[in-house]
């Protein structure tokens, strides 16, 4: 009895992300070598975690496979949902069940919905963006699919530590905010670097023909960020939350318009 | 015509910015981003006052414009606001986010 149980506690593994750790616990060792693989880097043995997740493995039971994500939270219970998987967590117990197959994207959607809802409650979010340090600062370039976000990471000098090509990281602490690397990759499929820095500036993508920098006035820069935050629950505190988080980042760093022709002069502006 | 009272929600998100009113509709996330003329309809909507009596107080002390033109259009835009939630619209005062 004492070897299955043994066996049972080496059946987990702990994903840290921008400082939040959370456990997964999985009766397939097969899983868990993906789950290794996949969060490599972001592996923690070390950190207490915040969310603990049970992990059952076969199809999620929802009734269309092609369904949208769906989040929404009742009697301190979220549920999400998505035609792959559907996963149920109450903050409170810090516990919550995931049913998907086995498959890295479901339980990557997962840790992402629930990122953004720690976060939400924290003045951060998470943001369609990718980032990267230089000379100990975070830089986040924002932008919808083809704006750039790939097309700058690929271009960035050796003295730049990538944190991400497609999802940034974005939590407030004290008066300013700190980006942190995450596994979330876009089309460089290359995990960033798990490290993180203070949020220097915000640059919205817009490739062109020159490269050039405008500040944008704080309107315009949170009604850009806004729709660039990932959010997904029908939830109106939240929502809400989300929303002033967007007009206190405006408030306190620097957001620009970046109009850049895709070769590395670009990052000549970026200090 | 009968009389259309607003009111704000007061569980949407709202902020002024540079002149500008943005909110976000709890409900589906929607930003909206309300120019001056409406900012002043949001602003007035305190779910007391009768629509015209806003329009004649705070949009056409403001704008020149046709009182009845501006009506129609306040109504349109309240009825569009209402529909996300933003707005609550009634035929009777609005308190506290109730008509009675």
């Amino acid at each position: 009895m004492s070897e299955l149980i043994t066996e049972v506690e080496r059946l987990g593994l702990i994903i840290e992300i921008g400082g939040v750790a959370v456990r997964v616990h999985t009766t397939c060792p097969d899983f868990l070598h993906m789950l290794e693989e996949r969060y490599a880097g972001y592996i923690s043995s070390g950190a207490a975690p915040e969310i603990q997740f049970d992990v059952e493995l076969g199809p999620p039971g929802n009734a269309d496979p092609h369904a949208d994500v769906h989040v929404s939270q009742r009697n301190g219970r979220w549920t999400l949902t998505r035609g792959d998987f559907r996963a149920e967590w109450e903050p409170i117990q810090r516990h919550g069940l995931i049913r998907s197959r086995a498959n890295p994207y479901s339980i990557d959607s997962v840790l992402r919905i629930v990122h953004t809802l720690v976060l939400a409650k924290q003045g951060g979010f998470l943001l369609h963006a990718a980032s990267a340090i230089r000379n100990g600062r975070a830089f986040l370039f924002a932008g919808v699919s083809e704006a750039g976000k790939t097309t700058i990471s690929r271009l960035a000098p050796s003295d730049v530590t990538l944190l991400t090509d497609e999802i940034s990281y974005v939590r407030r602490l004290g008066d300013g905010y700190v980006a942190f690397g995450t596994p979330f990759t876009g089309e460089l499929a290359q995990l960033g670097e798990n490290v993180s820095a203070p949020v220097a500036a915000l640059y919205l993508l817009a490739k062109g023909s020159e490269n050039r920098m405008e500040p944008l006035p704080d309107g315009e820069a949170a009604r850009s960020l806004l729709a660039n935050v990932l959010f997904f629950a029908n939830d109106e505190e939240l929502v809400q939350e989300v929303f002033h988080s967007a007009f206190e980042f405006v408030s306190r760093v620097r957001v620009f318009r970046l109009t850049f022709f895709p070769d590395a002069r670009i990052w000549e502006l970026i200090r | 015509m009968t009389n259309l009272y607003v009111a704000r929600n007061p569980r949407v998100a709202a902020r002024s910015l540079d002149g500008e009113m943005m909110i976000m509709s709890g409900r589906d996330s929607t930003l909206f981003t309300l120019n001056k003329t409406a900012t002043l309809l949001w602003q007035a909507a305190d779910g007391a006052t009768p629509l015209d009596q806003i329009i004649e107080q705070r949009i056409c002390t403001e704008y020149e414009v046709d009182a009845g033109e501006a009506l129609r259009d306040a109504e349109s835009l309240a009825r569009d606001l209402a529909s996300h939630g933003i707005l609550q619209i009634s035929e009777e005062p609005i308190v506290r986010g109730e008509s009675k």
